[in-house]
């Protein structure tokens, strides 16, 4: 093949992948050129006016958080009616019901990993479902527009812990959000905990689904959202060889990161220190030999010194 | 030597020496505690406590470490943690031998007590060390993770929090090692007690 031939080729190949790029960035443009911004304007064909309005928060996308998300190869239409391709929006379309996770991810083999199914059943037994079966949803804890599997991609164990803590924020620390899924007071979330030593370094550090779920062994993240009476108070459930932490994200992580490196504890070792659980087998058994070393020889001395004083 | 009686402890060493014994070893029992913290274990004090004395024993230890570093600075006590390098390992050597072979041959001790030499050159070696690199180290560490703000978040590419938890701890095993040897060392006197009197009488 001549040169001048496969640098044509290249071209092609080159400006078809650009066209292809440029049309996926573009596919939800006519949407969000209103619904990522905090105004829109339209054009008022009656009285030939623009007008400009400002766009609900809570129809806003962040474009960034969505592109990077799950979901975020998708076109709004894929899960949202075809009929919001018209403006005006028919006032109908908000009565639309949304998917849930199993609508689109139940009994795919592709799936299979993130046990969906059993994740429901865990749903439908936490207090969240049973106080507000109407309201809640999984959309009120994953958005569906920025939510992501942190636990899976994060690199810090820290990262995944804000991300998560994040979700439960989003209606525990926000009035607004949080009377939208019940008639309940507000909970005051730092007087709840004020029982809790180191408070900051705790919240920091620790996933609120650590305490506040029930333990499942076959599922990275339970969940069964407990009533607080059942929440985790004891210190040692987690200050402890046998450590709660390490039954869910650090067992996860910690799996992930043997797989790597091939050393055990990895990952615990690396991003976190939790008294009572970081344990260093070698480092034990070093202090063991160097402590019975030294009571070795007290003892002996003692003896020398018996023996020789008769 | 053994008649003359010298006044080795003034009263302020012995509030130190004891208030630094008696927090030492709760830290270091509530210490092992939370290092091996569970909750089955019925020799181990609960970890709530734990947290809280290791906490409170941490502060009053580092402030009683404030009075020995005053008193040794205005009084001639700091003169005894003074070393000279030179000859060092021999003296060192000279009282190790002492206390291997010499005292079982009842030889007298190669370095007699003196109002001016209180320690024995072994002695001088692991208290200086001790006291002036192994407790500002543990200090500094433990007051490191009680303001865990205060941290580097990472260390060569590891938690600045471990490292500064495993410190403590390492520093904390040998001191915990020092004090074994240091009471056992003590029961080598003119009777077993008499050290131990020593420091609550203040005379030798």
């Amino acid at each position: 093949m001549k040169p001048s031939k496969l640098l044509l080729g290249c071209m092609c190949l080159l400006l078809s992948f650009s066209l292809y790029a440029q049309k996926e960035v573009n596919k939800n443009h006519s949407c969000l050129k209103c619904h990522a911004h905090r105004t829109y304007k339209y054009m008022n064909e009656d009285f030939g006016m623009e007008i400009k309005e400002s766009m609900c928060s809570n129809r806003m996308i962040d474009t960034l958080a969505y592109q990077q998300s799950n979901h975020g190869m998708f076109k709004c239409t894929d899960c949202h009616s075809p009929e919001y391709e018209t403006f005006p929006h028919s006032g109908n379309l908000r009565m639309e019901l949304m998917y849930a996770c199993n609508d689109c991810h139940a009994g795919d083999p592709e799936y299979a990993k993130f046990h969906f199914e059993a994740i429901e059943e865990a749903f439908y037994e936490s207090m969240h479902y049973n106080r507000s079966p109407d309201a809640f949803t999984c959309w009120s804890c994953h958005n569906p527009h920025t939510y992501k599997t942190q636990a899976r991609i994060g690199e810090k164990i820290s990262e995944t812990v804000s991300y998560d803590n994040n979700i439960c924020l989003s209606c525990h620390a926000d009035v607004s959000k949080y009377e939208l899924l019940t008639e309940r007071e507000n909970i005051n979330i730092l007087k709840s905990h004020e029982w809790l030593p180191n408070q900051e370094l705790h919240f920091k550090n620790v996933r609120c689904i650590e305490c506040h779920t029930q333990l499942s062994d076959s599922l990275l993240v339970s969940h069964v959202v407990m009533p607080k009476d059942s929440a985790i108070r004891e210190c040692t459930s987690c200050h402890s060889a046998n450590s709660h932490l390490m039954a869910s994200l650090y067992r996860y992580k910690s799996l992930e990161s043997r797989k790597g490196s091939g050393f055990l504890n990895a990952v615990i070792i690396n991003d976190s220190y939790v008294i009572g659980a970081n344990r260093n087998k070698y480092l034990n058994i070093l202090s063991v030999v160097i402590f019975g070393l030294v009571l070795i020889g007290i003892f002996t001395h003692t003896i020398f010194r018996i023996f020789k004083s008769k | 030597m053994a008649n003359e009686k010298l006044y080795l402890y003034p009263l302020w060493i012995r509030i130190w020496h004891w208030l630094n014994a008696a927090l030492f070893i709760i830290l270091l029992l509530t210490g092992i505690s939370m290092q091996y913290s569970n909750p089955e274990n019925p020799f181990l004090i609960s970890f709530e406590l734990s947290v809280q004395l290791h906490n409170i024993c941490g502060i009053a230890l580092s402030i009683n470490y404030l009075l020995f570093i005053f008193g040794n600075l205005f009084t001639s006590n700091g003169k005894q943690y003074k070393m000279k390098t030179k000859g060092l390992f021999k003296r060192l050597y000279d009282q190790s031998v002492f206390y291997l072979f010499g005292m079982f041959k009842k030889q007298d001790p190669p370095f007699p007590i003196s109002l001016e030499n209180k320690f024995n050159p072994l002695q001088r070696f692991i208290y200086s060390t001790a006291m002036y690199i192994g407790f500002p180290i543990i200090i500094a560490s433990g007051m490191a993770m009680l303001f865990p703000e205060i941290i580097i978040p990472q260390l060569f590419g590891v938690s600045g929090l471990l490292v500064t938890a495993l410190l403590h701890a390492i520093i904390g095993f040998v001191l915990s090692l020092f004090l074994f040897i240091h009471i056992y060392v003590c029961t080598i006197g003119n009777s077993i007690i008499s050290n131990f009197r020593s420091m609550i009488t203040g005379w030798h």
